[in-house]
Order: structure tokens, then C-alpha cells, then sequence
């Protein structure tokens, strides 16, 4: 027993990155992880070697992230400040056309075997602005579908939708100049 | 429906998001047909699909995440 609970305190560090880095701020992190630290240790039996600790934890974490975004949505739900509307203005020419056409990113099993591409990877995503970031790790980290996360957030469609978008070119571009142009 | 690269792009990302319509999905097959830079964003959408997924299933552990 208490050897599993050095194991799950060993594996803090980095439930509190991904708390982080969906949350978007320190103390909801921090409750989520000891939220989850403390659902482990209460109920070590469930564990029963099922899965790695790691993958077990991570799972009930991402429980404990969605009921730290229903507490807080107002507060992390996007509101008012449209912080980035020119990034369209930024990647395309006044006609629709690209101002840089997309280069070519090379073969994808290459870049999937490098280690070092899903450290930057994680970089980028927690350089997006908050809200989206929060979305974006919503849909793409805790597999949220659309309805749930409008829920969750008290936002609509529509706003969601265009979040995402933001989220998604801003990932592109961090991807481009971070690796495949350090790299080039 | 004749799209420029900014709907193409658009239709594109917000086919990971949502099934796209008929219509849009038709549009941006005819756009990818003649505009090569929207199918390299294509191939760029993929890759980071599919690195997602294994950053989802495999979290890394950063060599500078320390204890």
C-alpha cells in the first residue's frame, strides 16, 4: 500500500502537466490532480494492475479536468475579446489565395517515429491563446464531442466551431516554424 | 460553389470537427483538383491528425518535465 502510494505520487509531476496545460490555470490544476491523487489512493483495489498506473490515472484525471471546466465555465469560457480575427489575414491574400502555399511537411512516419516532434507538438498546443487552448484539448485530449463541450462551456456552436478553426491553423503554424522549418 | 483557399482551408479543418454536407464536401473535392497548396494543407491536416492521436494513446514524457 504504501508503496503504491509512492508510485502515484512519483506520477504527479505529470498528471499536473496535462492538468495545466487543459485548464490553463495553475490552481484548478492543481485541485484536479489532488482530486485524482486522492480518488487513487481511496481505491487502490480498482487499480488491480488492469492497465499501467499511468494510463489509470490519466484516466480518471480527465474526469476530474471536466469537473473543474463545469465548476469554472464561466471563467473559462471564451468571452467577448476576438484575439485573433486577422489570422486569416495573416495566412491568405486579399483574392482567398494562400500568401505561402503549405510546403510539403515530407514523409509522416518519419516525423510520428521522432521523439523530439511530439515535445515540440506539446509545446505549440500550450502556446495557443487560453480559450482556444482549452477547447482544442477538450476536443482533441479528453475526446469531447461539439454538444458536450458547448455544454460544459455555455457557448454555442458557432463560436465553438470557430475556436477550433483558430486553434488548428495556430497549431500549423507553430508546427512549421518550430520543426519543419528548423529543420529544413 | 466555388471556393478560394481560405473557404478550401476552412472546409478542411472543419472536416475533423464535423461531418462536412454534401455541398462542401463536393466544393473542395473540385478545389483540391486544380489547387496544389490545398492539398499539401491536406496532407499537413493528416499529419497533425494522426500525431494527435499518438500524443493522445502514448503521452510523452519530456526529457526536461523532471520529478
Amino acid at each position: 500500500m504504501a508503496e503504491f502510494a509512492f508510485e502515484v505520487q512519483a506520477l504527479r509531476a505529470q498528471l499536473l502537466r496535462f492538468a495545466r496545460l487543459q485548464l490553463r490555470n495553475d490552481d484548478w490544476a492543481e485541485d484536479a490532480v489532488s482530486e485524482t491523487v486522492l480518488a487513487a489512493l481511496q481505491a487502490p483495489q480498482r487499480f488491480a494492475g488492469r492497465s499501467q498506473l499511468k494510463t489509470w490515472l490519466i484516466g480518471i484525471l480527465k474526469h476530474k479536468l471536466v469537473d473543474q471546466l463545469r465548476r469554472h465555465a464561466r471563467e473559462a469560457g471564451p468571452r467577448g475579446g476576438d484575439d485573433d480575427a486577422d489570422l486569416d489575414e495573416l495566412l491568405f491574400r486579399r483574392g482567398g489565395h494562400w500568401r505561402e502555399a503549405p510546403p510539403s511537411w515530407g514523409d509522416p512516419e518519419h516525423t510520428l517515429r521522432e521523439r523530439e516532434f511530439f515535445v515540440v507538438l506539446e509545446r505549440c498546443v500550450q502556446r495557443l491563446p487560453a480559450a482556444q487552448g482549452r477547447v482544442f484539448m477538450m476536443r482533441e485530449w479528453l475526446e469531447l464531442d461539439a454538444d458536450e463541450i458547448c455544454t460544459h462551456l455555455a457557448i454555442s456552436a458557432s463560436h465553438l466551431w470557430v475556436l477550433l478553426h483558430r486553434a488548428r491553423l495556430r497549431l500549423r503554424e507553430c508546427l512549421q516554424q518550430s520543426w519543419f522549418d528548423a529543420r529544413a | 460553389m466555388r471556393l478560394d483557399c481560405r473557404e478550401a482551408a476552412r472546409l478542411v479543418l472543419a472536416g475533423e470537427d464535423r461531418r462536412l454536407r454534401w455541398r462542401e464536401r463536393a466544393g473542395l473535392r473540385l478545389h483540391l483538383l486544380v489547387c496544389a497548396g490545398c492539398r499539401g494543407f491536406v496532407q499537413q491536416v493528416a499529419l497533425m491528425r494522426q500525431a494527435l492521436q499518438r500524443w493522445r494513446d502514448d503521452p510523452t514524457d519530456p526529457p526536461d518535465a523532471g520529478c
